[in-house]
C-alpha cells in the first residue's frame, strides 16, 4: 500500500479495496517501525489520524468523497495544527501547542486528507540541510548518512522513503524543491500569494509559500488544487480562481518552448548533476518541446538579495519570540532585560540566531539604504529578468540544486557554503514565479532533480509538462532499498 | 535675553472603530484584561494582519477636514522595538509615506486673534497594550486588550509659540475629530492623548534650539502648566550657561514638574522597514470624493454660519460650536424658541452654561431640554415673563417642575405689563418715600435706581421693567 500514488490509494479506497482506517495504521506503523532510521517526524498524531480515516470511511461509504479524502499525509511542523504541537523545529516552540489551524490545515482536513502527524524541519526553515532542527538532523532514504536537504527535509525524506504518499513543505528560498531534489522526489512551489500563509509560522513574509511533497505531479495537482486558494486573512493572498491543475495534466508538449539560462550551467554545478539534467531536457525534446538557450544577466546577485532581505524580515518576525506570552522562557528570570536575553539566548538555535543578527544589521540605522533597500532594488532587477525571459519562453529548466545529497556535517560549519546550495532555487522566491523539482536520475545512487519554473500562475503548465515527463521515465518510481 | 519657545504637539486620537486597526476583537473600552485580544492581536505565531476599512475613512476624513492632502498611496512599516505590552516585537505604523500630508488648522487665542497652525502629517497606526505597575508586588500586569486599537498620529508643525496656543491647538484637534465622530476624545481613558515637543531660543534666532519632548499629559490643563514649567526649566539652564538634554520627560501633576523617563536612556533604532504582510494602501478618487461628500459641516464653517445667521459675534459663535453638541443644543433652541438667536445664545451660553460646570455637566446631561428652553425664551420674547424672572423658572425646569407655562402657572410669575396696575403701585412706593422723592426732585438722579428696585420688590420682580421704566420717568417728573 505505502508505495501506492495519491491517485492509486484514492481509486483503491474508492473501489473499497481497503480502508483509509487499514492504510492509515499502516503508514502509522511503518513510521514507528522505519522513522527511528530517518528522525522525519517530530511529532505522531496518532489517536487524531484514526479518528479522521474513520470519518474519511463514512465519507467515502457515504459516496461525499474528493480525491483526498481518506489519503494521509505528514504536515511540515511549520503549520499551526490546534491542539497539537506546533514547534518550528525549535527548542522556542517545543511547549507550543496551536490554539488555532493553520488555513492549509483546515483545507486538508475539508478534503478529508488524513493527518498522520508533524515532520521535522531546519529551525524556523531556515537551512537548507535539516541539520538546525532542535530535534536532530533528518537523515536522507538514499543514504542515511547524507543531508535530505531543507528546510522542508523531513518531509521530503518521509516521502521518499514510503512513509506516507504526501506531506506539505513550505519553500522560502527554496525549501521544497531542494530537499525534493535531494530526495527523489516532486515538490512545487506555487506563486506567491496562491496558498494563504494563515497559521503558517513566517519566516520572510515577503517570500514564504507553502506547497505539496509527493511522488509525482498527478499527485501533487490533486494537493496543490485542496491547498491553494483566497484567504480573506491573509492581506498578500490573491482573489484568483484556482485552475483544475488535474484536467491539463494530460496536454501534448508539442511546442512547448523551454528556455536553459545559461547562468545556471557554469561554474559551481556538479558535472554529473549537469549531465543528468542534460539527459532530462533531452526527454522534453523527444517530447516535442522546442528548447533555447536564454539570460538571466542578474542570477549572481540573487544569493545576496536574498541573504539581506530574509533574514531582515525574519529578524523581525522573530521578535514575538520573547518568553513572554508563550513559547520557551528561562527558568527565574530576574528582570526583563534577563527574560528576553536568556529566553531568546536558550530558545533559539545557532543559525536563526546569525540570520537574526545579519536582518537587524541589514535594517539598522545608516545601514538600511545600503542593505535592505538596495536588495530590494535588485529584487526588482531579478524580476526583470524572468519577465523578459517569458516573453520568448514557457518554462525556463535547470538544476535544481549543483550537487546531489551532501554528506551530514559537511557543510554545517560553514553557512555561506550552505547558503549557495539555494543558487538555483532562490530567485524564483525573489521574483514570486512557481517553481518545481521533479526527479531526474541519479549520480552515485543519489537523486538529482530538475527544476521547472513558471510564469505567474502558470502552475498547471509546470505540473502538465512535469506529468508528461513522467509518463516517459521512471526516476520518481525508484524506491530507496530499506524501505521497499 | 528674550526667549522664543517652540512648541510642536503629536497627538494620538485612537479612533472609534468597532473592531481594531488588524483583527476583528472588539475596541470596546473597560472589559476585563485580557478578554478583548485575539490570536492576532497576541501575536501569536503565524497570525497575519488584516487592514480596517473604516479606520482609514476616519483619517481621510480628518484629511479633508484639514486641508490636508490624503494620500493616493500610503504604506504600512513596522517599528521594531522590544516590550511586554507590544506582543509582536514591532507596531505596525506608517513611516514614510503616511496616509495623510500638510494639512492646517486656524485657532484662536485670546488676544491673538486667528493663527494657522500646519499639520505636518497624520497616519494611521496600532495602540500597544498596557503595561500596570501597582497592584503586581515588584512585577508588572499586562494588559493587551488595547493592543492593535486604531490609532491616528497627529503631528502638528513647531508652529505653536507660547502653551496658550498648545492649549488652543489642541483643543481645536479635540473638538474636530469629536465632530467627525472618528474619536471620542475622552481623555481620562487614553482615547485622547497628546505629546509635547519644547524647546526655546533666543527671539530672532532661526535655529531651533534643543528640544526635549514631554509625554502623555492627558488634560487641556495639564498641557499648558507641563509646557509652561518646561519653557521656565529650559530658560533657566540656558540662562545659567547650561545645556539642553535632548530626553523625554513625564510631567508630575502632583508635584508640577517634569521629570525623565524612567527608563534607560538607550536611544532606540526602530529599524522602520514596509510591512511585508500588508499591501501598500492605494485609495482613488471616488473614494476619497465619497469621503468628501459624508464630512459634516466642520466647526469653523457652522461657526462663520452661526456669526452670520444668527447675527452672534465671532467669539459667541465660537464659543457655541466649539463642540458639536452644544451647537446642536442651540439650534435646536433657537428653533423652539421661534427664532430668537441671541437671546438663545445669551441663555445657553449664560445661565445653562454656568448650571452645567456648577454641577460638572456635559451638555449632553442637561437635564433642560432644547424645547423647554426655547419654549421659555418663547415667553420672555411675548412678554409673558421678564429676563429677571425667568432666571427662576429656568432654575424650576432645571429641578424638574415642568415646562415653562406649567412653571409660569403654578408660582404665578405672569409678567405685570398693564400700565393702570403698575402706575398704580408706583404710586404706592412714591406716597411711602416722600423723602427720596424730593431729593430725587431735588436733583438726585441716582434715586431712581432705588424707586426701580422698590416697585420690583413690591411686585415680587414680576413688573414689565420696560414698562416701569416708562412710568416711573412719568410720574417722578410731572
Amino acid at each position: 500500500m505505502h508505495q501506492k500514488t495519491i491517485a492509486e490509494l484514492a481509486a483503491g479506497l474508492r473501489a473499497g479495496d481497503f480502508s483509509s482506517e487499514e492504510l492509515t495504521r499502516h503508514l502509522l506503523d511503518r513510521i514507528s517501525g522505519l522513522d527511528g532510521k530517518l528522525n522525519s517526524v517530530i511529532t505522531l498524531t496518532e489517536q487524531q489520524a484514526l479518528a479522521a480515516a474513520r470519518a474519511a470511511d463514512r465519507r467515502l461509504q457515504e459516496g461525499d468523497a474528493g480525491p483526498l479524502t481518506g489519503i494521509p499525509f505528514l504536515h511540515k511542523d511549520i503549520f499551526c495544527t490546534r491542539g497539537v504541537r506546533t514547534s518550528c523545529g525549535s527548542r522556542m516552540l517545543d511547549n507550543f501547542e496551536a490554539p488555532y489551524d493553520a488555513t492549509v490545515t483546515e483545507k486538508l482536513a475539508a478534503a478529508g486528507a488524513v493527518m498522520l502527524g508533524k515532520t521535522n524541519m531546519d529551525e524556523f526553515a531556515m537551512g537548507s540541510s535539516n541539520e538546525t532542527s532542535f530535534y536532530g538532523p533528518v537523515k536522507n532514504p538514499w543514504d542515511l548518512e547524507r543531508v535530505p536537504g531543507g528546510s522542508s527535509g523531513g518531509s521530503a525524506s518521509a516521502v521518499a522513503a514510503r512513509l506516507a504518499p504526501a506531506a506539505t513543505g513550505t519553500d522560502t528560498g527554496g525549501s521544497i524543491r531542494q530537499p525534493a531534489a535531494l530526495c527523489g522526489i516532486t515538490g512545487i512551489k506555487p506563486t506567491y500569494g496562491r496558498v494563504s500563509r494563515w497559521g503558517m509560522i513566517a519566516f520572510a513574509s515577503s517570500l514564504d509559500q507553502a506547497g505539496p511533497m509527493t511522488r509525482t505531479a498527478e499527485d501533487a495537482a490533486l494537493m496543490l488544487a485542496a491547498m491553494a486558494g483566497f484567504d480573506e486573512r491573509d492581506s498578500t493572498c490573491i482573489d484568483r480562481p484556482v485552475d483544475d491543475y488535474s484536467a491539463s495534466l494530460g496536454s501534448a508538449l508539442n511546442g512547448l518552448k523551454i528556455g536553459l539560462p545559461k547562468e545556471y550551467f557554469g561554474e559551481g554545478l556538479d558535472a554529473s548533476v549537469g549531465a543528468a539534467v542534460e539527459a532530462a531536457i533531452d526527454e522534453f525534446r523527444k517530447l516535442g518541446a522546442e528548447v533555447k538557450g536564454i539570460s538571466l544577466p542578474n542570477t549572481s546577485l540573487a544569493v545576496p538579495a536574498y541573504y539581506v532581505v530574509a533574514p531582515a524580515e525574519c529578524s523581525s518576525n522573530l521578535s514575538r519570540f520573547d518568553g513572554v506570552r508563550f513559547g520557551y522562557r528561562c527558568e527565574n528570570p530576574k528582570d526583563l532585560e534577563d527574560l528576553y536575553v536568556r529566553s531568546r539566548g536558550e530558545g533559539f538555535g545557532a543559525e536563526v540566531k546569525r540570520r537574526i543578527m545579519v536582518g537587524t544589521y541589514a535594517l539598522s540605522a545608516g545601514y538600511y539604504d545600503a542593505y535592505y533597500l538596495k536588495a530590494q532594488q535588485v529584487r526588482q532587477l531579478i524580476r526583470d529578468d524572468f519577465v523578459k525571459a517569458f516573453e520568448d519562453v514557457d518554462v525556463i529548466m535547470g538544476p535544481t540544486s549543483p550537487t546531489p545529497a551532501f554528506r551530514l556535517g559537511e557543510k554545517a560549519d560553514d553557512p555561506v557554503t550552505m547558503y549557495l546550495s539555494d543558487i538555483y532555487t532562490i530567485a524564483v522566491n525573489l521574483a514570486g514565479l512557481p517553481g518545481m523539482s521533479i526527479p531526474a536520475g541519479f549520480v552515485d545512487g543519489l537523486p538529482v532533480g530538475l527544476q521547472l519554473i513558471g510564469n505567474y500562475f502558470d502552475e498547471s503548465r509546470l505540473l502538465n509538462a512535469a506529468h508528461q515527463y513522467q509518463q516517459v521515465t521512471d526516476w520518481h518510481t525508484r524506491v530507496p532499498e530499506e524501505f521497499k | 535675553m528674550e526667549w522664543e519657545a517652540v512648541i510642536g504637539l503629536e497627538i494620538h486620537a485612537q479612533l472609534a472603530t468597532r473592531s481594531k486597526i488588524f483583527s476583528g476583537a472588539s475596541t470596546a473600552y473597560g472589559a476585563e484584561p485580557n478578554t478583548q485580544a485575539c490570536a492576532v492581536d497576541l501575536g501569536l505565531p503565524g497570525v497575519l494582519p488584516v487592514l480596517n476599512a473604516e479606520a482609514v475613512r476616519m483619517a481621510a476624513k480628518f484629511g479633508l477636514a484639514t486641508h490636508a492632502t490624503v494620500a493616493k498611496r500610503s504604506v504600512f512599516a513596522r517599528k521594531n522595538y522590544f516590550y511586554p505590552d507590544l506582543p509582536k516585537g514591532y507596531q505596525i505604523s506608517q513611516y514614510e509615506l503616511p496616509i495623510v500630508l500638510s494639512g492646517y488648522i486656524d485657532i484662536d487665542v485670546d488676544d491673538e486673534g486667528s493663527k494657522r497652525i500646519g499639520i505636518t502629517r497624520a497616519h494611521l497606526e496600532e495602540d500597544a497594550g498596557k503595561s500596570l505597575h501597582e497592584d503586581f508586588h515588584g512585577e508588572t500586569g499586562i494588559d493587551l486588550n488595547r493592543a492593535g486599537t486604531p490609532l491616528l498620529e497627529i503631528v502638528s508643525e513647531p508652529d505653536l509659540r507660547s502653551a496658550k496656543e498648545a492649549v488652543a491647538y489642541m483643543k481645536k484637534i479635540h473638538a474636530l475629530v469629536r465632530y467627525l465622530e472618528i474619536c471620542d476624545g475622552n481623555m481620562q481613558e487614553g482615547s485622547f492623548r497628546c505629546d509635547a515637543n519644547i524647546s526655546v531660543r533666543p527671539r530672532g534666532q532661526e535655529a531651533f534650539g534643543t528640544r526635549t519632548e514631554v509625554k502623555n499629559i492627558n488634560s487641556f490643563r495639564f498641557v499648558e502648566r507641563a509646557i509652561n514649567y518646561e519653557i521656565e526649566r529650559q530658560i533657566d539652564i540656558l540662562e545659567g550657561g547650561g545645556e539642553i538634554v535632548q530626553e523625554t520627560r513625564l510631567y508630575d501633576a502632583d508635584k508640577n514638574e517634569t521629570r525623565p523617563m524612567r527608563s534607560k536612556e538607550e536611544a532606540n533604532d526602530y529599524r522602520y522597514f514596509p510591512d511585508p504582510d500588508l499591501l501598500p494602501l492605494e485609495l482613488d478618487d471616488a473614494f476619497i470624493e465619497d469621503v468628501r461628500a459624508s464630512l459634516p459641516e466642520l466647526p469653523d464653517a457652522k461657526r462663520d454660519r452661526f456669526m452670520e445667521q444668527y447675527g452672534l459675534s465671532h467669539y459667541d459663535a465660537g464659543v457655541l460650536t466649539a463642540s458639536r453638541e452644544l451647537a446642536v443644543y442651540f439650534e435646536a433652541t433657537v428653533e423652539a424658541s421661534g427664532g430668537e438667536g441671541k437671546l438663545s445664545a445669551n441663555w445657553v451660553m449664560g445661565e445653562l452654561s454656568g448650571l452645567l460646570n456648577k454641577e460638572g455637566k456635559d451638555i449632553t446631561e442637561s437635564p433642560v431640554t432644547p424645547d423647554q428652553l426655547g419654549g421659555m425664551l418663547k415667553r420672555i420674547q411675548d412678554g409673558t415673563i421678564s429676563g429677571k424672572i425667568a432666571k427662576q423658572v429656568f432654575e424650576a425646569i432645571w429641578n424638574g417642575e415642568g415646562d415653562a407655562d406649567a412653571v409660569i402657572e403654578k408660582k404665578g410669575l405672569k409678567q405685570i405689563t398693564d400700565p393702570a396696575a403698575i402706575e398704580k403701585i408706583i404710586n404706592e412706593v412714591l406716597d411711602k418715600n416722600p423723602r427720596q422723592v424730593e431729593q430725587y426732585r431735588g436733583g438726585q438722579e441716582k434715586l431712581f435706581g432705588f424707586f426701580v428696585g422698590q416697585v420690583m420688590k413690591a411686585t415680587q420682580g414680576k413688573a414689565n421693567p420696560g414698562e416701569v421704566n416708562k412710568l416711573l420717568k412719568k410720574l417722578l417728573n410731572p
